[in-house]
């Protein structure tokens, strides 16, 4: 049997479901449509360097030196906040391993009791009490885990994402609990270099046409003026918009996701239970909590164990079943949900209805359920490897 | 033939934490309990003290809900919001949050604290009895995993709290 040997090592982002890209060797995360981000890229860079280009030498020969410095300070700061944004992890909630899904699985079976033939089985919900209020938690048939509070799946990453805020396309990431400061701070900084440049735009167009020097002015320079102008003005609308939007959330502690749904408003609705009644307090929290690690291992190395038992998945020959792990012997094939007929038995994978890609369907003849993440070319040559 | 108790040595935690690999591979997996999270208090990192059913024959309560509770409190540790993280989020947002370049955070040094300590459990209590915890951060944080051995040498005399065939629903 020829055996393909692969030695290179293989790191844990590249075998991970969902729908990111990875850059760096894993240290970049951010979604895979990011056309938008570098239409955003463009239009601040673009922007910026005009100014610096056309504006910053009059500006800083007649009125102030500290003019373009601060300039460029705050332009430092909104690509610092929103590379940080982009490229960092949103606070990915991992899929559940076959063990933990099938644990849950049991632990709803038993909650649900039995459930007449024909009849469907009640939804899905956990109710927990916060803050001596009932929240009900929804269970994520992508992921097989009963969502965190405040938790929500992003359909474009096809991730959980913890505290999940919203999808931006303009970042090209999720917006959640590990970057909302970031998404923020850049908003922010954002209005205020909009503002900054639009003011001196002004000041510029002004001062050239009401000269306090002998020197003419050159009216072939300000159409750069306009141009930048134009794009301050629309930016300024949409950013500065935005950020007192999120300002209003953050002092509120509520996520754009919860106020989109209106969670928390309505009469008969729960109060916002993570809310500290303290405009202050809640802006702490946000801005100023502690900085979350990520629960999402990118740069790990997989494991031996691991790989093999994610080529047992693999749908060829019989002989992968000596890669059986011995670790998972008590693995269960998993237990049907709510939407596949009480009288199947299946042994594949049920594709939920929400998950988009494709999965694996496993022959009846292998026990292990596979893991989340589609094949790949590279696990099933490493299996061909494995079978000795 | 090998025992379920790895040779105690007083040795570096290399060597500790190589004996408790050979558990696994010795020992086989009978069953996996999973201590899921406690949201009582709202989102912060807390795990539920209750003792599950499939523990009462391997380990005594008290020791079950000292680790959860140390858990707890390390996690209550590094989520504090008070002077050192706004000082530390202050500090970060001036310099652009390049600082975390050089500079670990809270976060993360409890987390590393947390790590030695589930360590140093497995190593003293757990593996003893035939468990072991795996670290949160490796399951997201969502649940503790405690994994339940069984002895190969030892097949048939289970303490009947092993499930071998995981298809049979309870």
């Amino acid at each position: 049997m020829s055996a393909v040997m692969i030695t290179r090592k293989v790191r844990k982002w590249e075998k991970l479901p969902g729908k990111n890209t990875f850059c760096c060797d894993g240290r970049v995360m951010m979604a895979r449509q990011k056309g938008v981000f570098y239409l955003t890229l463009f239009l601040i860079i673009g922007t910026c360097s005009l100014f610096f280009a056309f504006e910053c030498p009059y500006l800083a020969v007649h009125l102030s030196p500290a003019i373009p410095v601060f300039a460029a300070l705050l332009f430092l700061f909104v690509m610092a906040m929103l590379l940080r944004t982009s490229f960092s992890d949103p606070g990915v909630l991992p899929r559940a391993l076959p063990e933990e899904a099938t644990f849950i699985e049991m632990e709803i079976e038993a909650a649900n009791g039995n459930v007449p033939a024909g009849q469907r089985p009640p939804p899905r919900i956990r109710n927990v009490q916060i803050n001596n209020q009932i929240v009900k938690l929804k269970y994520c048939y992508t992921c097989k885990i009963f969502r965190p509070p405040r938790a929500s799946h992003c359909s474009i990453c096809d991730n959980c994402v913890d505290r999940f805020d919203h999808h931006c396309p303009w970042v090209g990431n999720c917006v959640g609990k590990r970057n909302y400061r970031y998404f923020y701070l850049f908003t922010l900084s954002l209005s205020l270099l909009t503002i900054y440049i639009f003011t001196f735009d002004i000041v510029h167009v002004v001062m050239r046409e009401y000269p306090v020097s002998h020197l003419c002015s050159q009216k072939e320079q300000t159409g750069f003026t306009v141009l930048e102008v134009l794009v301050c003005f629309f930016t300024l609308w949409s950013v500065v918009g935005l950020t007192g939007f999120h300002t209003y959330l953050i002092s509120l502690n509520q996520t754009t996701n919860e106020d989109i749904k209106g969670s928390w408003s309505g009469k008969n609705r729960v109060q916002n239970p993570y809310s500290h009644k303290n405009i202050i307090k809640n802006c702490c929290e946000v801005l100023c909590g502690p900085t979350y690690p990520s629960v999402l291992d990118r740069r790990g190395l997989m494991q031996d164990d691991s790989l093999v038992s994610a080529t047992c998945a693999a749908p060829s020959s019989s002989s992968s079943s000596n890669a059986t792990p011995q670790t998972t012997k008590t693995t269960a094939p998993l237990i049907p949900n709510e939407h596949t007929p009480d009288d199947a038995k299946p042994s594949i994978a049920a594709s939920a209805e929400k998950s988009p890609s494709p999965k694996e369907e496993l022959p009846p003849a292998l026990k292990l359920p596979p893991l989340a993440s589609p094949e790949t070319d590279a696990e099933t040559s490493i299996a061909k490897d494995k079978t000795h | 033939m090998q025992g379920l108790v790895p040779t105690a040595t007083d040795g570096n935690m290399a060597t500790e934490f190589h004996n408790l690999q050979e558990l696994r591979h010795s020992a086989s997996l009978a069953n996996k309990v999973f201590i899921q999270r406690d949201y009582s208090e709202g989102t912060t990192c807390k795990f539920q003290t209750k003792f599950p059913s499939e523990l009462e024959s391997r380990i005594e309560r008290t020791l079950f809900e000292d680790t959860v509770k140390t858990l707890n409190n390390y996690y209550a540790e590094a989520e504090k919001i008070g002077g050192q993280s706004y000082l530390e989020g202050c500090l970060a947002c001036a310099t652009a949050y390049l600082i975390f370049l050089c500079m670990e955070t809270r976060y993360e040094k409890v987390l590393k604290k947390i790590a030695k300590y589930i360590q140093e459990q497995n190593e003293k209590i757990y593996a003893p009895r035939g468990l072991l915890i795996t670290d949160p951060i490796e399951r997201g944080m969502r649940v503790i995993e405690i994994s339940i051995y069984e002895d190969r040498g030892s097949s048939g005399s289970s303490s009947g709290s092993s499930s071998v065939s995981g298809s049979t629903a309870r």
